[in-house]
């Protein structure tokens, strides 16, 4: 029981301090699930979220569901995506209900002014950080590059970027065991 | 019945949507401002300024806020958040069971070998996205990120920590 309670309450943090996006889970879900409680290695982080990227839906429901899944199965998938999902419930419905001016709030627009940028540096470290884990090498350097431009600069969408990588990878270790 | 297109209408959201929240949002506004007319254009994009201002994932935010407006009640709101879930349970669970029974098997690894960088590089292309205007409205913009960059990835600052310094910087500073 204690430790559905803590997973609950892991995503609850990662789904309350997740501003702008699906990519700026990533960083939290790291420094928590990989780095705080080690339950799923580096490796395996990078594998999950391919596998979140090409799912259908939402990247960081995707994320808690395997996580949790991979943790305690069907309970810990509920579990894990109700604790990330449920912060975001709250707090829209409250703005719905009592604050509907948020948006021109001078307040909310300063804090907002530092948080964003810090944002974009959150999501930057991973790059640098997981490059290890990656297993690169100066054979498949090129790749990160690349996909990267694909997707900012020809604005390809993620989803065809992570099949052909996948296709990519499969072929070209099959011809590497020949 | 308002219950049922709400429902039906974010399971398709949820099942077809790849790719994150920045899609899911044209897709939300196709359903939800020109098909079923429940919100106008101007109310619409009200709804996405504040998913991107509150926590959580964008697309969840999205949900329960159109969820909610189109019925003008909390359980609109819920059952367009546990609908735009749902396809994703059914379709992780299913790849999660598979992963974990092949993830040793020698084409399972080949594939992922090639995922790996690649997914490094989506990482960064979301990074490089999120530079614009709209981020980085003057120098001291530039200096929050090289500082966050750095507490984070050298000082191992965690990312609630820097959340919450950065939101107290820009209080101070604007």
């Amino acid at each position: 029981m204690k430790f559905y309670i803590d997973l609950f309450f892991i995503f609850f943090k990662i789904g309350a301090f997740t501003l702008g996006g699906g990519y700026a889970m990533l960083p939290l879900i790291e420094a928590e699930i990989v780095t705080k409680h080690k339950w799923i290695s580096p490796k395996e982080f990078l594998d999950l979220t391919a596998m979140a990227q090409a799912a259908p839906g939402i990247l960081a429901v995707n994320m808690a569901i395997f996580v949790g899944y991979k943790l305690r199965s069907f309970l810990g998938a509920a579990v894990a995506t109700l604790g990330a999902v449920l912060p975001s419930f709250v707090i829209i419905l409250l703005i719905a209900l009592f604050f509907h001016n948020f948006r021109e709030n001078p307040i909310v627009e300063r804090i907002f002014k530092g948080i964003r940028p810090a944002v974009v540096a959150l999501i930057a470290v991973p790059v640098f950080r997981l490059s290890r884990s990656a297993g690169i090498t100066w054979k498949t350097f090129w790749i990160v590059p690349l996909c990267a431009l694909a997707v900012w600069w020809a604005k390809i969408s993620p989803v065809y970027v992570v099949l052909a990588a996948g296709i990519g990878g499969y072929v070209c270790c099959r011809k590497g065991e020949k | 019945m308002i219950y049922w297109q709400i429902f039906k209408t974010f399971f398709k959201i949820g099942l077809f949507n790849f790719g994150g929240g920045y899609p899911m949002i044209s897709f939300i506004q196709n359903e939800v401002v020109f098909k079923y007319g429940w919100l106008n254009n101007a109310e619409f994009t009200d709804i996405v300024a504040v998913s991107q201002m509150t926590p959580g994932p964008v697309g969840i935010n999205m949900a329960t806020y159109t969820g909610y407006a189109a019925s003008d009640s909390v359980w609109g709101a819920a059952l367009a958040t546990f609908a735009v879930c749902l396809p994703s349970f059914v379709v992780m669970i299913l790849i999660a069971r598979y992963f974990l029974k092949y993830q040793d098997h020698p084409c399972v690894k080949a594939v992922f070998r090639g995922l790996r960088p690649a997914i490094i590089g989506l990482i960064a292309a979301a990074a490089l996205l999120l530079c614009d205007g709209e981020n980085f409205v003057d120098i001291k913009s530039y200096f929050i990120f090289a500082l966050s960059f750095l507490l984070v990835f050298k000082y191992k600052c965690h990312p609630i920590m820097l959340i919450l310094l950065a939101g107290a910087t820009g209080l101070i500073c604007y």
